[in-house]
């Protein structure tokens, strides 16, 4: 990232406007007000099932000042893809296509046509903000819900690792792959418009803890956030010219001795209590080789 | 006028071509591909000025050409059989969404077993999805109906998406000579592409946002009212298509031999034209007899089929697709349909035949309806269902 950061715009609240449906503590509404912030609102947003659907309101509102396009649940990168297109063939270069969508539409039903989408190239964002687990009907797990924490559909805590979709991304050879977090806005808006002077396929993933379904006080979303960052399970990166680029916020916990435990993470979340000391090494073995992944490529 | 010669799935593609459709995102399969590879090259030749986009999936193809639709573009895609089936949630989601788009189904048996032949089970599945659906007898009616696809489907009476079948191979792979209109001509009778709205930035718009049961049933009810519009857009647009290239079909359906007939059978597709050839043969016979073809069952002709069949002495439909456990799914929809204007329904036959892609040729036709009527006429009933196979 190039220093210094620029400064969000105060206007940032224009765009996600008061009556929205989101929880308090939602990251979401944090993550689009920051997108608000890069693009005012000429910006189309591509929502497939996921909380977002619910969150900017029921019809005739709409709690979000820029447009909208609902679509079905597998489908967020195919009608991004569509859309982008469709403008280029009409001459329109003003607005920025962004398929906004929840892991579960990305990771898991969402993956064939992301897939497509990213192969093709296709002209646009694709944000993929991560809460790990099926949110919207009430906490079912994904195949991005970290191991050991429990879901409805995990009562006893997830057996398999998390899927690594930025790393699936990169591996598609698409020109733009990045990691943000709601914790870290400024990195996040630096990235969105970076993307955007960018032609083709854009992956940018957005890490955002979720108070409701990880078991945690509202008022912890940004901590649990940055945690997430300074104990070294979340590296803030981008991926471009062949290789990773380290984010500010991430530098100094390529220094193993510096991250902060990873229970401090953990022991804030109700989804954890449960853990077993197994899963925390799973967990931390993730880390690890994530780390030495990210130091081959740098 | 220049005349081409073509198969069915070139015919597709030239129409499409012709409608300067701006975006095509399409996925190959059986029988429908020459489709894809004709629009491909089309485009990639510089003849045709749009973007393809070659989607991963059927359920992304409609997903994409949605996109580019809703983006203000004239957008088109194909599919067949299966890949119809695994679009079929957009398939809903595009007419819901009122945005006009125009399809091609090249209609192909549905597995397990695989099968590539012709019968209208893929058709029929897309009977309550709030699509115009039309379905061509030959190549001629193919590019025809693609054209006028266009029309219907972006008129601001109607602003729903329009589905047009035709047979596998019987059509798809048949080359047949087809008259096609100057370019110029086409594009002032055709016009530019119009849509409800457009999602491109220039005002914050949101499409699809929850809405609560009462507000949602306002929705689908709206779209009852484009349909019954539509049956009002189709005959003035087959009208107005007639007077400008000189084909016309008679609207929501096309009536052969009835104007003095006593008896009726009810037919759509390819093996019309056997129906046809059989008809002919029973009319020389003495028999009267007419062939009421299917152009289109949504929105359904309910008044011409009341007008033509109050009095009949006796009806079959034919049906080449099954609603398993019941009756043929054209079958159900004359009979229901005529209860909106008579309980005293004449006596109607239905019966099954050429599923799976059984030939089913004018003789047997022609043996099928006879027998019908002798019994008929023998005041003898045949069973209401009859599902006939062949070897």
């Amino acid at each position: 990232m190039a220093r210094p950061i620029p400064p969000l715009p105060r206007d940032m609240r224009n765009t996600v406007l008061p009556g929205h449906a989101a929880c308090h503590g939602c990251p979401i509404t944090i993550g689009l007000k920051v997108v608000g912030a890069a693009f005012g609102n000429k910006v189309i947003l591509v929502i497939p099932a996921c909380c977002t659907s619910v969150v900017v309101g029921a019809w005739p509102g709409n709690a979000f000042n820029g447009s909208i396009v609902h679509v079905a649940f597998a489908s967020a990168a195919a009608v991004a893809s569509g859309i982008a297109e469709g403008l280029r063939k009409r001459g329109v270069k003003d607005v920025q296509v962004i398929a906004w969508a929840g892991d579960g539409g990305t990771a898991d039903i969402g993956m064939a046509s992301l897939s497509g989408a990213a192969e093709r190239n296709n002209d646009f964002i694709y944000i993929m903000y991560d809460n790990e687990a099926y949110m919207n009907t009430g906490i079912q797990r994904s195949s991005a819900t970290p191991p050991g924490a429990w879901t409805t559909t995990t009562p006893l805590g997830k057996l398999e690792p998390k899927k690594d979709v930025a790393r699936i991304m990169i591996a598609h050879g698409v020109p733009y792959v990045a990691t943000a977090s709601v914790g870290y806005p400024h990195d996040f808006y630096a990235k969105l418009k970076k993307a955007a002077r960018i032609r083709g396929f854009k992956f940018i993933y957005l890490h955002a803890p979720c108070p409701t379904g990880w078991r945690f006080d509202p008022a912890h979303t940004i901590k649990i956030a940055k945690l997430a960052v300074e104990t070294g399970l979340l590296a803030l990166y981008e991926y471009y010219d062949g290789r990773i680029h380290l984010s500010g916020p991430s530098r100094p916990y390529i220094d193993k001795s510096k991250r902060k435990p990873i229970e401090e993470y953990l022991k804030l979340q109700g989804r954890f209590k449960k853990i077993r000391d197994e899963d925390v090494k799973v967990i931390e073995r993730y880390v690890d080789n994530m780390w030495e992944w990210i130091k081959k490529h740098i | 006028m220049p005349k081409v010669v073509l198969t069915g799935n070139y015919t597709v593609a030239l129409a499409a071509k012709m409608a300067r459709v701006e975006v095509v995102a399409a996925y190959p399969i059986t029988p429908q591909t020459s489709i894809v590879e004709k629009l491909a090259e089309y485009i990639d030749k510089g003849e045709l000025d749009a973007i393809m986009i070659r989607v991963e999936s059927e359920h992304s193809a409609l997903a994409a050409t949605f996109g580019a639709a809703v983006a203000g573009a004239r957008a088109f895609t194909a599919t067949s059989s299966h890949g119809l089936l695994y679009m079929h949630e957009w398939v809903h989601w595009v007419s819901r969404a009122r945005i006009p788009v125009v399809m091609a189904i090249v209609t192909r048996t549905i597995g397990t077993p695989w099968n590539i032949w012709s019968s209208y089970e893929d058709f029929f599945g897309q009977r309550d999805t709030g699509w115009i659906l039309g379905f061509a007898m030959d190549n001629q009616e193919v590019f025809d109906m693609t054209i006028q696809a266009f029309k219907i489907s972006e008129d601001p009476r109607v602003y729903l998406p329009v589905l047009i079948g035709l047979d596998a191979f019987t059509l798809s792979h048949t080359t047949m000579p087809v008259d096609t209109p100057e370019q110029e001509e086409l594009d002032k009778w055709l016009g530019p592409r119009r849509q409800g709205y457009v999602i491109n930035g220039s005002e914050p718009l949101a499409l699809g946002n929850l809405a609560w049961p009462e507000d949602s049933e306002e929705f689908f009810m709206d779209l009852q009212r484009g349909m019954e519009e539509a049956k009002k857009v189709i005959r003035e647009v087959d009208e107005s298509y007639g007077k400008a290239f000189g084909r016309k079909y008679g609207g929501l359906i096309y009536r052969y031999r009835c104007e003095d007939a006593k008896y009726h059978v009810i037919a759509m597709g390819a093996w019309s034209g056997d129906l046809m050839e059989a008809v002919n043969v029973l009319r020389e016979e003495g028999y009267p007899i007419g062939l009421i073809r299917m152009r289109f069952i949504r929105p359904f002709p309910d008044e011409e089929m009341y007008e033509i069949l109050n009095g009949s002495k006796g009806v079959i439909v034919f049906d080449r697709a099954i609603s398993f456990g019941s009756l043929g799914p054209l079958y159900l929809d004359v009979a229901a349909n005529l209860t909106k204007y008579t309980h005293k329904l004449p006596y109607m036959r239905n019966i099954i035949a050429g599923v799976g892609g059984v030939n089913v040729t004018h003789k047997d036709f022609y043996e099928l309806v006879k027998t019908t009527i002798d019994d008929l006429e023998k005041g003898v009933e045949p069973p209401v269902f009859t599902w006939y196979h062949r070897r």
